[in-house]
């Protein structure tokens, strides 16, 4: 049995890092993910930990120093948001071609244009093409769960990717929710250490990292990668076994809520699931079969399981939290619609956008959203694409 | 221990022949020279920014480097350092490292006095035990030597041609060795490829061995950047030195020292005149920009008498 505690989710990814106790941590400020080096920064102060902090001068060589301390052996982290993460942008792909299993929490926030410090995803979609693994969290628990697999998952020797552990600014970061921790000695022996085959620091053989490798070797390393990557999907589901021993949680690549019978589904991601599922609930109460899937791994992306989820719905409704312009919908609604295409699923697929910069989005809304499917399929009304969910009128 | 030529040449080589710099180069006559002033027991981590050197030294699946070594991108050799080197810590701490280990990155002046500006100067505000060396040739010469900050006035490069309406570069170079000594930190010096390399020897195993960061500015010509015969380099850098356009000095501690004084300061033509990209300012209409070159070396020297004085 767990430990019963009040947290919020930056404080209870600060408390997964004191208790898996990494050797190196670079961070830069950046709201709202600020408050998870600030903690550590007082862990290490207080003798709680022994992990060395680096307070660089920048996001951009936030992740240098951590790919830097990983590759010279280290069990290395940083934390991040929105532009942070953005000035990272160059380092981010050379850090997955490098094959470094550095673990980032990433707390997502928009990016600016206009400057806005509230909640969407525009900062990980933006990376989505990185080479990192993505992980997303509805709640408090799920981000400090996610974060503690999160070691197991980049290290395995069939991944050895970097990982970014995503949860919603200020919904998840700042708010305080009921949360069940994990003894420490129980996550200490789940994590155990970070011991590379090689490693810059490694006296009887030394090592060279980050060639120069033009055409005759630069396609190889991304097939690497992309083996790599769909390495991960196993693992992931392995580590979360592993996980439910230890906690009792249960952990899959999505989460599927009330979709057994569900004639109507919303694809969603991250904290508004939770406000999904109150208008599932309640759709239901109706006798309207409603039901919702919450992605949880984005990267590697689990199209072929999710088309299999969706597959006996009349509808769906794939909600982004970022923007595209592609005019064809948002990173989850494009990738997502292209699974179902290939997997010849017939439901109809609309694909809009809400929250971004923070903008609510209500149990109404998605009480709205799931009768547009209604009235849609029913009606034969033609379905509109690409909406934004609360816009000014 | 006095310097001894033939003992120093004789240490086994940590960065490989087999490399593709070209001949005449003068970053990896520097690259060598810092490297024999590791001890033979000490192991090293060698980082690199981007630039002629890291391309040429490690292509897949081929490197010159005995020692570990790691390139990241362009502008963030110190932070990438600053990691390795706490990474060295953390993990001795922890008892699973026994050997010593010293850091070193060597990064050009486009990698280290402008893209990488920012990068350097947090990693030695924040004190990490590494050596810092840029190789300063003046120019970008990766990508086809355009200006940096390091361009010497007037120079001739591809991104300030000299041209009817131009005589090559309008500004100073910035003096980042004075930069990076206002960081306070425990070791900087200037210094270049001069008779038997002892001066280069010196400041480098000073720098390596001086608890805390360390940074070298060793200017290093480059053939077809400066446009001369490869066999001149070791001339054109004693002019550099004789003319006081390169002075030689150490900043140790915060005390400033001059390592080396000519006798008699050469004009500053001898060194323009050995390299092609000054050629234009030896027209007859040019001979007032010498006068300035001449007036701004005299300045800057001049400053530097000052601050080694106090």
């Amino acid at each position: 049995m767990g430990i019963r505690e009040r947290m919020s989710g930056n404080e209870a990814v600060a408390h997964a890092i004191k208790q898996v106790n990494p050797d190196v941590m670079a961070a830069f400020p950046i709201t709202p993910s600020t408050e998870i080096p600030q903690m550590v920064s007082t862990f290490i102060a207080n003798g709680e930990i022994d992990t060395e902090f680096i307070p660089v001068e920048s996001e951009h060589s936030s992740m240098s120093a951590t790919m830097g301390a990983c590759a010279a052996g280290a069990r290395a982290i940083t934390a991040t948001s929105s532009c942070g993460l953005a000035f990272m942008w160059e380092v981010l792909y050379v850090a997955a071609s490098d094959r470094l299993p550095v673990v980032m929490a990433v707390v997502n926030r928009a990016l600016t244009g206009p400057i806005n410090i509230n909640c969407d995803h525009s900062d990980s979609m933006g990376a989505r093409d990185s080479g990192w693994l993505q992980i997303y969290a509805e709640t408090n628990q799920e981000a400090y769960d996610n974060y503690i697999q999160s070691f197991l998952i980049a290290e395995h020797p069939d991944v050895r990717l970097p990982m970014m552990v995503c949860q919603d600014g200020f919904i998840t970061s700042h708010a305080v929710m009921n949360i069940e921790l994990i003894e420490d000695e129980k996550v200490k022996n789940f994590v155990g250490t970070y011991n590379p085959e090689n490693y810059l620091l490694n006296a009887d053989m030394p090592m060279a990292i980050g060639p120069y490798a033009n055409s005759p070797f630069y396609m190889e390393t991304k097939m690497n990668q992309r083996i790599a990557m769909k390495n991960a999907k196993k693992v992931i589901l392995e580590v979360a076994k592993e996980f439910e021993k230890i906690s009792g949680r249960k952990y899959g690549l999505f989460e599927e809520y009330k979709m057994d019978d569900a004639e109507y589904a919303i694809v969603i991601m991250g904290s508004a699931a939770g406000t999904t599922k109150d208008a599932v609930d309640a759709l239901r109460a109706e006798g309207i079969k409603a039901g919702m899937i919450k992605i949880r791994v984005f990267r590697p992306f689990p199209g072929e399981e999710l088309a299999a989820a969706l597959s006996k719905v009349k509808a769906v409704a794939i909600l982004d939290r970022a923007e595209s312009f592609s005019g064809q919908g948002g990173p989850v609604g494009s990738e997502l619609k292209a699974a179902l295409m290939d997997a010849g699923v017939s439901a109809k697929a609309v694909n809009y956008f809400y929250g971004l910069g923070g903008r609510d989005y209500t149990v109404g809304d998605a009480e709205k959203v799931y009768r547009n499917l209604i009235d849609m399929t029913e009606n034969g009304k033609k379905l509109e694409q690409f909406k934004y969910i609360g816009l000014r009128k | 221990m006095a310097y001894n030529f033939k003992q120093v040449m004789s240490k086994p080589e940590r960065l490989a022949p087999g490399h593709r710099m070209c001949a005449g180069c003068g970053g990896t006559i520097a690259a060598r020279m810092v490297l024999r002033a590791l001890k033979p027991e000490d192991k090293a981590v060698i980082g690199n920014a981007t630039g002629c050197m890291e391309v040429s030294t490690f292509m897949y699946p081929f490197t010159a480097w005995e020692d570990s070594y790691m390139h990241n991108a362009f502008e963030n050799a110190g932070a990438t350092l600053s990691g390795i080197e706490t990474a060295y810590h953390a993990l001795k701490k922890k008892g699973k490292i026994s050997e010593n280990y010293k850091f070193i990155t060597f990064g050009g002046d486009g990698g280290t006095y402008d893209i990488g500006f920012q990068s350097l100067s947090g990693a030695m505000e924040r004190n990490h035990d590494l050596v810092y060396v840029c190789y300063d040739n003046g120019a970008y010469m990766n990508t086809g030597i355009q200006r940096s900050s390091a361009t010497p006035m007037y120079a001739d490069t591809t991104t300030t041609p000299v041209g009817k309406q131009s005589n090559g570069k309008m500004q100073n170079r910035k003096d980042l060795a004075q930069i990076i000594a206002d960081h306070d930190i425990p070791y900087v010096a200037q210094t270049t490829l001069i008779g038997t390399m002892k001066d280069l020897y010196e400041k480098a195993e000073k720098a390596i061995y001086t608890p805390g960061a360390a940074f070298l500015n060793v200017m290093t010509p480059c053939p077809r950047g400066w446009r001369y015969d490869a066999s001149d380099i070791m001339s054109i850098c004693k002019m550099a030195v004789e003319t006081c356009y390169w002075p030689l000095f150490e900043v140790v501690e915060g005390k400033w020292i001059l390592t080396y004084e000519p006798k008699k300061k050469l004009p500053i033509e001898d060194f323009l005149r050995t390299q092609g990209r000054f050629k234009h300012l030896f027209k007859p209409e040019n001979e007032h920009l010498i006068a300035e070159y001449q007036a701004e070396v005299d300045r800057r020297y001049e400053e530097l008498l000052f601050r080694c004085s106090r």
